[in-house]
Protein backbone atom coordinates (compact mmCIF):
# COMPACT_ATOMS: atom_id res chain seq x y z
CA UNK A 1 0.00 0.00 0.00
CA UNK A 2 1.08 3.63 -0.59
CA UNK A 3 1.34 6.31 1.70
CA UNK A 4 0.18 9.44 -0.16
CA UNK A 5 0.96 12.89 1.18
CA UNK A 6 -0.75 16.43 -0.24
CA UNK A 7 1.66 19.34 0.88
CA UNK A 8 -0.92 22.02 -0.86
CA UNK A 9 -4.17 23.39 0.10
CA UNK A 10 -7.60 22.19 -1.72
CA UNK A 11 -8.98 25.52 -2.41
CA UNK A 12 -5.63 26.40 -3.98
CA UNK A 13 -4.77 23.28 -6.32
CA UNK A 14 -6.05 19.83 -7.62
CA UNK A 15 -4.00 17.50 -5.57
CA UNK A 16 -6.30 16.27 -2.68
CA UNK A 17 -8.97 16.03 -5.14
CA UNK A 18 -6.60 13.69 -7.87
CA UNK A 19 -5.28 11.78 -4.59
CA UNK A 20 -8.46 10.54 -3.12
CA UNK A 21 -9.76 9.89 -6.96
CA UNK A 22 -5.98 7.80 -7.40
CA UNK A 23 -5.82 6.16 -4.11
CA UNK A 24 -7.06 3.00 -3.11
CA UNK A 25 -8.71 1.59 0.00
CA UNK A 26 -6.49 0.88 3.05
CA UNK A 27 -3.80 3.35 1.95
CA UNK A 28 -2.47 5.94 4.17
CA UNK A 29 -3.26 9.96 3.38
CA UNK A 30 -0.56 12.44 4.98
CA UNK A 31 -1.70 16.20 4.73
CA UNK A 32 1.20 18.24 5.54
CA UNK A 33 2.10 22.15 5.10
CA UNK A 34 -0.28 24.08 3.33
CA UNK A 35 -2.17 20.42 3.12
CA UNK A 36 -3.59 20.65 6.81
CA UNK A 37 -6.40 23.10 6.09
CA UNK A 38 -7.88 20.20 4.67
CA UNK A 39 -7.81 17.84 7.99
CA UNK A 40 -10.36 21.24 9.23
CA UNK A 41 -14.12 20.75 10.11
CA UNK A 42 -16.19 22.80 8.20
CA UNK A 43 -14.34 23.47 5.27
CA UNK A 44 -16.18 22.59 1.74
CA UNK A 45 -13.54 19.63 1.34
CA UNK A 46 -14.97 18.37 4.62
CA UNK A 47 -17.18 15.51 3.42
CA UNK A 48 -14.40 14.30 0.75
CA UNK A 49 -11.93 14.00 3.72
CA UNK A 50 -14.67 11.87 5.95
CA UNK A 51 -15.34 9.58 3.06
CA UNK A 52 -12.20 9.03 2.79
CA UNK A 53 -12.00 8.38 6.02
CA UNK A 54 -14.49 5.48 5.02
CA UNK A 55 -11.46 2.88 4.04
CA UNK A 56 -8.59 4.83 4.39
CA UNK A 57 -6.26 6.19 6.96
CA UNK A 58 -5.96 9.94 7.14
CA UNK A 59 -3.45 11.41 8.91
CA UNK A 60 -2.35 15.02 9.60
CA UNK A 61 1.17 16.95 10.69
CA UNK A 62 0.06 18.73 14.01
CA UNK A 63 3.36 20.84 14.17
CA UNK A 64 2.15 22.54 10.87
CA UNK A 65 -1.15 22.58 12.41
CA UNK A 66 -0.27 24.52 15.13
CA UNK A 67 2.02 27.38 12.53
CA UNK A 68 -1.62 28.20 11.06
CA UNK A 69 -3.01 28.53 14.20
CA UNK A 70 -4.87 25.64 14.83
CA UNK A 71 -5.68 23.03 17.59
CA UNK A 72 -6.33 19.55 17.53
CA UNK A 73 -10.15 20.29 18.71
CA UNK A 74 -10.71 21.77 15.13
CA UNK A 75 -9.09 18.76 13.33
CA UNK A 76 -12.04 16.11 11.66
CA UNK A 77 -13.01 13.46 14.21
CA UNK A 78 -10.86 10.44 12.31
CA UNK A 79 -7.98 12.15 11.30
CA UNK A 80 -4.53 11.23 12.91
CA UNK A 81 -2.22 13.53 14.34
CA UNK A 82 1.34 13.13 13.92
CA UNK A 83 4.50 14.76 14.42
CA UNK A 84 7.63 14.42 12.61
CA UNK A 85 8.72 10.79 14.01
CA UNK A 86 5.55 9.21 13.75
CA UNK A 87 5.70 10.80 9.61
CA UNK A 88 9.04 8.48 9.75
CA UNK A 89 7.24 5.81 10.86
CA UNK A 90 4.27 6.02 8.02
CA UNK A 91 7.37 6.27 5.24
CA UNK A 92 8.47 3.25 6.47
CA UNK A 93 4.71 1.38 7.10
CA UNK A 94 4.42 1.62 3.68
CA UNK A 95 5.77 0.23 0.92
CA UNK A 96 6.14 3.55 -1.26
CA UNK A 97 5.15 7.19 -1.35
CA UNK A 98 3.77 9.14 -3.96
CA UNK A 99 3.66 13.27 -3.05
CA UNK A 100 0.74 14.99 -4.62
CA UNK A 101 3.29 17.94 -5.07
CA UNK B 1 22.54 -1.31 -0.01
CA UNK B 2 23.49 0.83 -3.30
CA UNK B 3 25.97 -1.70 -4.75
CA UNK B 4 23.58 -4.65 -4.16
CA UNK B 5 20.85 -2.35 -6.08
CA UNK B 6 22.60 -1.24 -8.66
CA UNK B 7 24.48 -4.10 -9.53
CA UNK B 8 21.66 -5.82 -11.71
CA UNK B 9 20.40 -8.07 -9.38
CA UNK B 10 16.91 -6.96 -8.50
CA UNK B 11 14.67 -5.08 -10.77
CA UNK B 12 12.13 -2.59 -9.36
CA UNK B 13 9.09 -1.39 -10.48
CA UNK B 14 9.60 2.82 -10.95
CA UNK B 15 6.83 4.85 -11.37
CA UNK B 16 7.22 8.47 -12.40
CA UNK B 17 4.31 10.68 -12.26
CA UNK B 18 4.35 13.64 -13.68
CA UNK B 19 1.54 16.16 -12.99
CA UNK B 20 2.70 19.43 -13.93
CA UNK B 21 2.42 21.37 -17.37
CA UNK B 22 5.49 21.64 -19.53
CA UNK B 23 6.71 25.66 -19.82
CA UNK B 24 5.24 26.91 -16.45
CA UNK B 25 7.43 25.37 -14.21
CA UNK B 26 10.77 23.26 -14.28
CA UNK B 27 9.21 19.91 -13.15
CA UNK B 28 8.56 18.46 -16.77
CA UNK B 29 11.35 18.99 -18.24
CA UNK B 30 13.48 17.84 -14.41
CA UNK B 31 11.40 14.54 -14.51
CA UNK B 32 12.63 13.64 -18.41
CA UNK B 33 16.20 14.10 -17.40
CA UNK B 34 16.12 11.95 -14.17
CA UNK B 35 13.91 9.10 -16.54
CA UNK B 36 16.90 9.17 -18.97
CA UNK B 37 19.41 8.81 -16.26
CA UNK B 38 17.73 6.35 -14.72
CA UNK B 39 16.93 4.29 -17.43
CA UNK B 40 20.34 3.38 -17.61
CA UNK B 41 19.75 1.23 -14.44
CA UNK B 42 17.95 -1.11 -15.99
CA UNK B 43 14.43 -0.80 -13.64
CA UNK B 44 11.11 -1.64 -15.01
CA UNK B 45 9.95 1.75 -15.45
CA UNK B 46 6.09 3.63 -15.98
CA UNK B 47 5.66 6.94 -16.75
CA UNK B 48 1.96 8.54 -15.67
CA UNK B 49 0.60 11.40 -16.73
CA UNK B 50 -1.75 13.18 -14.55
CA UNK B 51 -3.67 16.69 -14.22
CA UNK B 52 -1.95 19.25 -16.04
CA UNK B 53 1.02 16.57 -16.63
CA UNK B 54 -0.86 15.52 -19.51
CA UNK B 55 -0.30 18.88 -21.49
CA UNK B 56 3.62 17.61 -21.77
CA UNK B 57 2.47 15.45 -24.44
CA UNK B 58 0.58 17.37 -26.67
CA UNK B 59 1.71 17.37 -30.30
CA UNK B 60 2.72 20.47 -32.35
CA UNK B 61 4.53 22.16 -29.10
CA UNK B 62 6.90 25.11 -30.82
CA UNK B 63 9.12 27.29 -28.09
CA UNK B 64 10.66 29.48 -30.37
CA UNK B 65 8.43 32.12 -28.94
CA UNK B 66 9.10 31.70 -25.63
CA UNK B 67 12.97 31.05 -26.13
CA UNK B 68 12.59 28.14 -24.54
CA UNK B 69 13.94 24.56 -25.35
CA UNK B 70 11.12 22.38 -26.99
CA UNK B 71 12.14 18.93 -25.17
CA UNK B 72 8.73 17.10 -26.02
CA UNK B 73 10.48 15.17 -28.88
CA UNK B 74 12.62 13.43 -26.44
CA UNK B 75 9.19 11.71 -25.35
CA UNK B 76 9.16 10.27 -28.82
CA UNK B 77 12.95 8.94 -28.04
CA UNK B 78 11.92 7.44 -24.69
CA UNK B 79 11.08 4.12 -26.74
CA UNK B 80 14.92 3.88 -27.79
CA UNK B 81 15.93 3.84 -24.08
CA UNK B 82 13.60 0.88 -23.32
CA UNK B 83 10.93 3.60 -21.48
CA UNK B 84 8.26 2.04 -23.24
CA UNK B 85 5.50 2.26 -20.73
CA UNK B 86 3.27 5.50 -20.79
CA UNK B 87 -0.17 5.61 -19.01
CA UNK B 88 -2.57 8.57 -18.98
CA UNK B 89 -5.31 9.61 -16.87
CA UNK B 90 -8.59 9.41 -18.99
CA UNK B 91 -10.02 11.86 -16.64
CA UNK B 92 -7.11 14.45 -17.07
CA UNK B 93 -7.63 14.09 -20.71
CA UNK B 94 -11.31 15.13 -20.69
CA UNK B 95 -11.40 17.57 -18.25
CA UNK B 96 -9.04 19.35 -21.17
CA UNK B 97 -10.52 18.42 -23.80
CA UNK B 98 -8.10 16.61 -25.06
CA UNK B 99 -8.14 12.83 -26.51
CA UNK B 100 -5.45 10.34 -27.50
CA UNK B 101 -4.85 11.77 -31.22
CA UNK B 102 -3.76 14.93 -29.60
CA UNK B 103 -0.52 13.29 -27.98
CA UNK B 104 2.30 13.22 -29.70
CA UNK B 105 3.83 9.37 -28.95
CA UNK B 106 0.90 6.38 -28.45
CA UNK B 107 0.39 6.00 -24.76
CA UNK B 108 -2.42 3.83 -22.73
CA UNK B 109 -5.22 5.42 -21.30
CA UNK B 110 -6.28 4.36 -17.79
CA UNK B 111 -9.28 4.79 -16.02
CA UNK B 112 -9.41 5.96 -12.36
CA UNK B 113 -9.21 2.56 -10.62
CA UNK B 114 -6.75 1.76 -13.44
CA UNK B 115 -4.67 4.38 -12.32
CA UNK B 116 -4.57 3.54 -9.12
CA UNK B 117 -3.98 0.41 -8.98
CA UNK B 118 -0.69 1.10 -11.55
CA UNK B 119 0.51 3.31 -8.55
CA UNK B 120 -0.66 0.87 -5.80
CA UNK B 121 1.99 -1.83 -7.50
CA UNK B 122 5.62 0.92 -7.74
CA UNK B 123 7.89 -0.35 -5.33
CA UNK B 124 9.24 3.66 -6.03
CA UNK B 125 7.37 6.38 -7.13
CA UNK B 126 8.66 9.77 -8.52
CA UNK B 127 7.21 12.72 -7.59
CA UNK B 128 6.95 15.78 -10.15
Amino acid sequence: MLLHTVNKSPFERVALQTCLRLSQAGCGILLLEDGVYAALQGTQTEAQIKDALNDKKVYALLPDLQARGFTADKVIAGVQLIDYNGFVDLVIEYQATQAWL
Amino acid sequence: MMDDENSGGKIKKFLYLNRKAPYGSIYALESLEVVLIGAAFDQDVSLAFVDDGVYQLVKGQSTDGIGMKNFSPTYRALEMYDVEKLYVDQASLEARGLTEADLLVPVEVLDSAQMAALMAEQEVVFSF
